[in-house]
């Protein structure tokens, strides 16, 4: 018997999932493609920006409004900085805040979702007539609302506002996915083991809501960083001299009258990362949801 | 039984209406196409009743399906011939094909409930077809769609299509989706397992009023069940798959009288698996008078008093809505009891599972019906077994490691297994997991609900011997919920019969099994088919005589 324990292996030989990945990643479409590539340069551009970038973020370097000649290749803007520096350095700022605000949004409604689903009663009522009453305002409008009670809407403080915004919508879809996995076996076996709430809500429910998630978590960051562009071009987001997409689409949205296309450089290059991400996203939705096989 | 047998005879005589030669399908699955019927010849003759039986992934309701020309998704014809009264339905044009189905090919799947439309009503979705074709005039088909529900024996024919779906019982559902099946009086009729996910007594109906409509209109049928009983009743002749190939096939009477492969003989065997009673005052679980209800909604449990002896297995047996899983979700502690108490080894349970320390959770454990939804798809073997052993017993590393291949090679499974997902593994092997992680905990009582209903019967009867072999080696007492008579005498030490959430009946299972009974436990036991092609027919007159 001793012989047979000290004999046995202990067996791991768990597939990795690196290479599960790329199997998949090798039949992902054209335009999953697409979206992974443009994704992946503005994620360069973000993170290299003083790398990259040919002057500093605010410098003022000659005159307003020069064409586009070098050294400044896509012309100044109204202060004289030159275009393509903030560009650069905007992808930073618009991408960095979006995704917090954005991962603020999954962790809260998200978590609160599970909770709501699993715990149900009073708590559920709670929390869920205050999400309701929270999204009965427009989102813009209470997000301009709340950011005007603040003199200075800082970078935090959008991420907060649009965080709480976000996290009602992200809420309602967790806490219906959640609602079908709580009701099945398995979680009962859980609560019968006799588990703590975080083990039942991390181990056994939020692997199994993953899919719709992540989907979500693309459309949804997509929104926040348009209403970040919109809340720049309103005046109530970032606040210069900090480069930002929205703002500089209003910085320069005179040069429009003079049939200039440079204020519509930033706005082209929101468009273009959220037609990638949906791309991604579409791809994803399609393999996770079985939508491939007609079931 | 004499004529009855001459009509049997004279109906298999007609003249050929399906022949399928060779047929081949394959079906994809992670972009790879394996073969699932293997080249099978199917003959079918007018007014013939065909029974398909084998285990779940033989391929027989594929091949019921083939019968009409179709391939279900994912799935593709890859040789042999569909032949339906001279039209090579593969060869035949998508058109020609609709014309046929549901006017002269009709089809009765598995779960009536899914299968109907929940937003019209039963009436208008009976007569779809018939005026999809149509055959006859509306008013017309209406009358014949309630005299349909007649011969079915519905209750009220004329009023019961006006109701929705929900608004009747599973049993009447399925036999509203027979008389859907029939309104165009089809040559042929595919039912698909059509009362396994019926109750007993249930059961008996709707087989009653299938045969005797199949008969009256002299239709060919293709019956697939995995249910041998149920076969025996219904089919003339049968076919045995299995792996996608035909093992045996013969009449009826000659298969169950004299079965010729040892597969069939298997198949055979299964029920006859019996345990040898024994009992002990040692009670391990006293459930003392017990009221429970969902909310302040009507009672479910009533006045329940049930016990378990140590190291036995008490079966509670009922039809749906009779109480038994409730009885379970009151020991586990699920559902807090409004009156009475739940002692276990001979001290009082705290009645709410928030209130129960680990140590008492550990000696109860529960086994699910469904393996499926009793296992989190997203974990492995290896952390679906360890974790109870983990979490009761604080077991680490290596020590772990060992412990799960000990109870992997309990429950007959290799370290290979280790490593798997729940899908990746089949439905036996997945109620073979659930019980491994029911016993890592070291349990004295396990609550089987249903544990076998969702198995083919050998899977069935490995798993109620994989029971019965843990029983004896480890002491485990079983609190058994089924609905099924043979699992009963399979597992049994003792029976507890319930109906409408009170128990009609506690005592040794041979003493519940034999006469007198109660009335209840008579009409349970009477209901359960048997092995006998007459079975059906005599049940049917001693109950008309009764009634009489």
């Amino acid at each position: 018997m001793a012989e047979a324990v000290m004999d046995k292996k202990v067996p791991k030989a768990r597939r990795s999932k690196v290479a599960t990945a790329l199997r998949e990643l090798k039949k992902a479409p054209l335009t999953a493609w697409f979206g992974m590539i443009v994704l992946a340069i503005y994620v360069l551009f973000a993170v290299f920006a003083p790398l990259i970038a040919p002057f500093k973020e605010a410098e003022v370097m000659g005159d307003a409004f020069m064409p586009w000649e070098a050294p400044y290749y896509l012309g100044t803007d109204q202060l004289g900085r030159d275009m393509l520096t903030r560009m650069i350095f905007a992808a930073r700022n618009s991408m960095g805040i979006a995704f917090a605000a954005t991962a603020l949004a999954f962790v809260s409604g998200g978590l609160l979702g599970v909770l709501c689903a699993l715990l149900k009663g009073w708590f559920d009522q709670i929390v869920s007539r205050l999400v309701d009453a929270i999204m009965a305002i427009p989102s813009l409008i209470f997000a301009l609302m709340v950011l005007s009670i603040f003199k200075q809407p800082t970078a935090t403080n959008i991420i907060l506002v649009i965080g709480i915004v976000d996290a009602t919508r992200v809420f309602r879809l967790t806490r219906a996915v959640a609602m079908n996995v709580v009701a099945l076996d398995f979680v009962e076996a859980a609560k019968l083991r006799g588990e703590k709430i975080g083990w039942v809500v991390f181990r056994e429910i939020v692997p199994n809501i993953m899919p719709p998630l992540v989907t979500e978590f693309g459309l949804r960051y997509c929104f926040v960083f348009l209403t970040i562009s919109a809340l720049s071009f309103l005046g109530l987001g970032l606040q210069p001299p900090t480069a930002d997409w929205g703002l500089m689409v209003r910085e320069n949205s005179t040069l429009i009258t003079y049939g200039d296309i440079t204020p519509l450089l930033p706005a082209g290059a929101i468009a273009l990362l959220t037609v990638a991400i949906n791309f991604i996203v579409d791809w994803f939705l399609n393999k996770t949801s079985g939508l491939r096989d007609g079931q | 039984m004499g004529n009855d047998n001459l009509k049997r005879t004279a109906r298999a005589k007609g003249e050929i209406l399906l022949e399928m030669r060779g047929v081949m399908i394959e079906g994809e699955s992670d972009d790879v196409w394996h073969q699932i019927v293997k080249g099978i010849d199917l003959t079918l003759r007018r007014g013939e009743v065909l029974g398909l039986i084998g285990e779940s992934g033989a391929g027989k309701s594929t091949l019921g399906v083939a019968a009409m020309g179709f391939a279900r998704p994912g799935c593709r014809f890859n040789g042999g011939t569909v032949t339906f009264d001279g039209i090579d339905l593969l060869k035949a044009s998508d058109e020609e094909r609709r014309k046929l189905r549901g006017s002269r090919i009709s089809y009765v799947a598995q779960s009536a409930a899914a299968a109907f439309n929940p937003a019209h009503r039963l009436i208008d979705q009976t007569v779809e077809t018939e005026t999809q074709h149509g055959v006859r005039s509306m008013a017309e088909s209406i009358a014949d769609a309630q005299d349909l529900y007649g011969r079915l024996r519905l209750p009220n024919p004329t009023t019961i299509g006006m109701r929705y779906p929900h608004q009747v019982s599973g049993g009447q559902l399925q036999r509203v989706m027979t008389a859907m099946a029939m309104t165009c009086r089809p040559d042929l009729i595919i039912f698909d397992e059509p009362t396994t996910a019926l109750d007993v007594t249930t059961q008996v109906e709707v087989l009653a009023s299938i045969r005797s409509i199949v008969e009256e209109f002299n239709t060919a049928a293709i019956y697939i069940t995995h249910d041998l009983a149920v076969v025996a009743q219904m089919a003339h002749r049968i076919m045995v798959l299995r792996h996608g190939k035909l093992v045996e096939e013969a009449l009826t009477r000659d298969m169950l009288a004299e079965p010729k492969e040892v597969y069939t003989k298997s198949l055979w065997a299964v029920r006859k698996l019996a345990k040898q009673e024994s009992t002990t005052d040692d009670l391990i679980l006293q459930v003392d008078h017990v009221d429970a209800a969902y909310g302040n909604a009507v009672k479910i449990l009533d006045d329940v008093s049930v016990t378990v002896p140590r190291g036995r297995t008490v079966a509670v047996v009922g039809e749906s809505g009779s109480g038994k899983s409730t009885l379970a979700r009151v020991v586990t502690g699920l559902l807090p009891p409004s009156k009475g108490s739940v002692k276990f080894n001979g001290s009082p349970l705290p009645p709410a599972l928030p209130q129960r320390d680990k140590e008492s959770l550990r000696r109860i454990q529960m086994i699910y019906q469904s393996a499926d939804t009793a296992l989190n798809p997203r974990h492995r073997v290896y952390d679906i077994i360890g974790r109870p052993l983990t979490f009761y017993h604080g077991l680490r590393g290596k020590q772990l490691d060992l412990r799960i291949s000990e109870l992997l090679k309990m429950i007959e499974l290799d370290d290979s297994y280790m490593d798997r997902l729940p899908g990746e593994i089949s439905g036996g092997q997945k109620q073979r997991v659930c019980i491994a992680r029911a016993l890592a905990a070291k349990p004295d009582l396990i609550i089987c609900d249903e544990v076998t209903s969702a198995l083919d019967q050998i899977v069935q009867e490995e798993i109620l011997k994989l029971l019965l072999r843990l029983q004896v080696e480890f002491g485990i007492s079983y609190l058994f919920i089924t609905h099924d008579i043979a699992t009963v005498r399979a597992i049994a030490d003792e029976i507890v019969v319930m109906n409408q959430g009170k128990v009609v009946q506690q005592g040794q299972k041979t003493k519940v099994l034999s006469p007198p009974y109660p009335a209840y436990t008579e009409l349970l036991l009477s209901s359960v088919p048997e092995m006998d092609p007459d079975w059906l027919t005599n049940l049917l007159q001693k109950r008309q005589a009764k009634a009489k």
